[in-house]
């Protein structure tokens, strides 16, 4: 179980031919994933340690059955390779790219309206069912299978996570890194209703940033729906406001985006937020066994 | 990526919308000169990268050009303190001056990202010349929304919608319409963040003019204008912070003693709130990226040395799939070009760990290795204390 991705997930990657798409398409095969086909356009026919270049992700999808795409492609074609993907009916792409400009992801984001695709990021890690599937870039040695649905707007940080939660014992059912941009294709709330529907997943622990208001529409979704125990934590607590903090969408304009008001709001829905950054994995025992005693 | 109001004025001029006559002056017989042209009586501007200037004394009045003149002087080369600057201000390099326009009425007009929704929308208000935040809290209900089909862009009726909340009917409906469309033209072609026209000025003879104008541009976006490079003013700007932008380094100078350097920008955030948790200040923000490779890191190192409050240094690297041995390669390069002596604490986790382990203990410089944040964050704080 777990969500989005198993076993049986067909991975094509776009830009496979390139040095970060190669490097991550192997790593991701050789956790175990499924990687069936590459897409580089005009590199049709060629392959990269046996796995087969297409032309197109329509092609690939029609020769290999891909039901995933994996984006690597620069930043000016990012747009276009997210719509190819969403043209073939993927039923999920995920986006590594950093740096599409916001332009290019506002019509990506007005065409995801009317397209069956799932778009995770861009500007994210991926996401893994650990045991199972890897679709992205983090290491996989740090996860353990278990019952913890991870969601992150970041990409180290969410390492760090994951490593604390095995470290106590807390293997993950799947962590999903949705990606620090301004406009991402999924938000914290859509993983947050999956996780919720999983049988997989026991809690979840959920880790926010300054900028912008997805971590108290989260909170607000947390308190009318959650049935599981939620932690979280929010990074920028100490944050000077007005600075870009390196992610696009990571700034703290006037009086919204403040760590404080994510906490305050996740706190009223419940949820267990970790007090400092050596504490999430302690804040989603605490959260396992407050649900536990409800 | 922010530019002067001035610049910012002969671009929205460039899709057709009016501006004052205005001349940039960079000294004060510039000044002189400018006021001379403009008939005598004027203002002065002071460019910087922040709003609030008539708060701070940024925007002043001239009579005739020997008056512009000794304001230009007081102005220039001063640092100018708004309440949007923080208590060091910005420099004063440049003054636009300007002509001084009899205006009847002052609107508000902005295009921006609704994160949210993930679209762009326009925002009016025949209340102008005021902060809109302000305007936002005391007035709401005079605040115009409108959210912009990317697909299909401004239409010509939301634009003569928005004229009309604005009170510009008859007559004026048209060539207001008018503006609001090449306002977006403008927004869309040029991949901006934020423009901002406030206030728009009705003049006395009917004209519509953008007395002051606010452009931000998508930094993504900088591939497809290659003009952007020049517009920059780095005396803006932390020369720090300039220097680590080229080099695509996130770095964000900060007041504290513990030089920071981590990949990836929610974990640095996460450590600079481990460090205060500890009763540390960091020196400041430093994301050297998600996958930083060799180079990166000895370049984010030099720059971390370049800050002379900096008496410790914090490394804080979860690579994953990143060799730690090649990151402490890099960290040993930069530490014996720099000469680099101050204390300096380890975090590294990723493939090859003891061999980086090994190489920074064996390299006889003030090294501690620490295996997780919270034993790394304190072992640094004692250290300086």
């Amino acid at each position: 179980m777990a969500i989005l991705v198993d076993n049986n997930s067909r991975i094509v990657v776009q830009g496979l031919t390139g040095s970060a798409g190669r490097r991550h398409a192997l790593l991701c095969r050789e956790y175990g994933s499924q990687v069936v086909a590459g897409v580089t356009p005009g590199k049709g026919g060629t392959q990269v340690e046996g796995i087969p270049v297409f032309d197109s992700v329509e092609q690939a999808v029609r020769q290999t059955g891909a039901d995933v795409g994996l984006i690597f492609v620069p930043p000016p074609v990012a747009a276009d390779a997210i719509l190819e993907a969403c043209a073939a009916q993927l039923d999920l792409a995920v986006c590594i790219t950093e740096g599409i400009p916001v332009r290019d992801m506002v019509l990506v984001n007005r065409m995801l309206r009317e397209s069956r695709t799932r778009l995770i990021g861009p500007n994210c890690p991926g996401l893994i069912t650990p045991g199972a599937c890897k679709v992205g870039i983090m290491p996989g040695e740090i996860h353990r299978p278990g019952a913890i649905g991870v969601v992150s707007r970041s990409g180290t940080l969410t390492y760090e996570a994951v490593q604390q939660l095995s470290d106590a014992g807390l293997g993950q059912s799947t962590c999903v890194g949705i990606g620090g941009d301004p406009i991402i294709g999924t938000s914290f709330i859509d993983i947050l209703q999956l996780f919720n529907e999983d049988p997989a997943t026991e809690g979840v622990f959920l880790i926010g940033e300054i900028g912008g208001s997805a971590e108290e529409e989260a909170a607000a979704w947390i308190g009318r729906h959650m049935r599981k125990p939620v932690a979280a934590f929010i990074a920028g607590r100490t944050a000077p406001p007005g600075k870009r903090m390196g992610h696009a969408g990571a700034v703290i304009s006037g009086a919204s985006g403040r760590a404080v008001d994510k906490i305050t709001a996740l706190q009223a829905a419940g949820v267990e937020v970790a007090t400092g950054p050596a504490r999430l994995a302690e804040a989603m025992q605490q959260a396992l066994r407050r649900g536990a005693g409800s | 990526m922010k530019i002067h109001e001035y610049q910012a004025k002969q671009l929205l001029s460039r899709f057709g919308i009016a501006v004052p006559r205005g001349l940039v002056a960079k000294c004060a017989a510039e000044a002189v000169q400018a006021a001379d042209q403009l008939g005598g009586a004027c203002l002065l501007k002071a460019q910087v990268y922040a709003g609030g200037r008539g708060k701070g004394g940024g925007i002043r009045r001239a009579g005739s050009p020997a008056e512009a003149g000794s304001i230009a002087a007081s102005m220039l080369h001063q640092r100018l303190v708004t309440p949007q600057t923080g208590p060091e201000g910005l420099s004063v390099s440049r003054l636009l001056v300007e002509e001084a326009l009899e205006v009847e009425a002052e609107y508000y007009l902005s295009l921006t990202l609704d994160r949210e929704r993930g679209r762009y929308v326009l925002i009016a208000c025949a209340v102008g010349g005021v902060d809109i935040e302000e305007t936002a809290r005391r007035a709401p209900e005079q605040i115009l929304r409108i959210d912009i089909d990317p697909a299909l862009g401004l239409q010509p009726f939301q634009a003569r919608h928005i004229a009309l909340h604005l009170g510009l009917g008859g007559s004026a409906l048209q060539p207001s319409a008018g503006l609001l469309l090449n306002l977006y033209r403008c927004f869309w072609e040029l991949d901006g963040s934020l423009v901002e026209i406030n206030p728009l000025a009705k003049t006395r003879d009917g004209r519509l003019l953008a007395l002051d104008a606010k452009c931000i541009f998508d930094d993504s976006a900088l591939f497809r204008h290659a003009d952007w490079a020049e517009l920059t003013d780095h005396s803006q700007y932390d020369p720090l912070e300039v220097r680590a932008a080229q080099s695509d380094i996130a770095y964000i100078k900060l007041d504290g003693r513990i030089g920071c350097l981590v990949n990836g920008a929610g974990l640095a955030m996460a450590t600079l709130d481990m460090l205060t948790e500890c009763g540390g200040r960091p020196a400041n923000f430093l994301d050297v990226g998600g996958g930083a490779d060799h180079a990166k890191v000895v370049e984010a190192f030099r720059i971390l040395l370049t800050d002379a409050a900096v008496e410790g240094i914090f490394i804080n690297i979860f690579g994953g799939i990143m060799r730690c041995d090649r990151i402490a390669e890099g960290l040993l390069e930069a530490a014996g070009e720099t000469g680099c002596r101050l204390p300096m604490v380890v975090r590294m986790a990723g493939s090859r760990q003891a061999e980086g382990r090994r190489l920074l203990e064996d390299s006889g410089l003030k090294v501690t290795w620490a295996d997780n944040l919270a034993d790394a964050a304190a072992c640094i704080v004692r250290q300086l204390s």
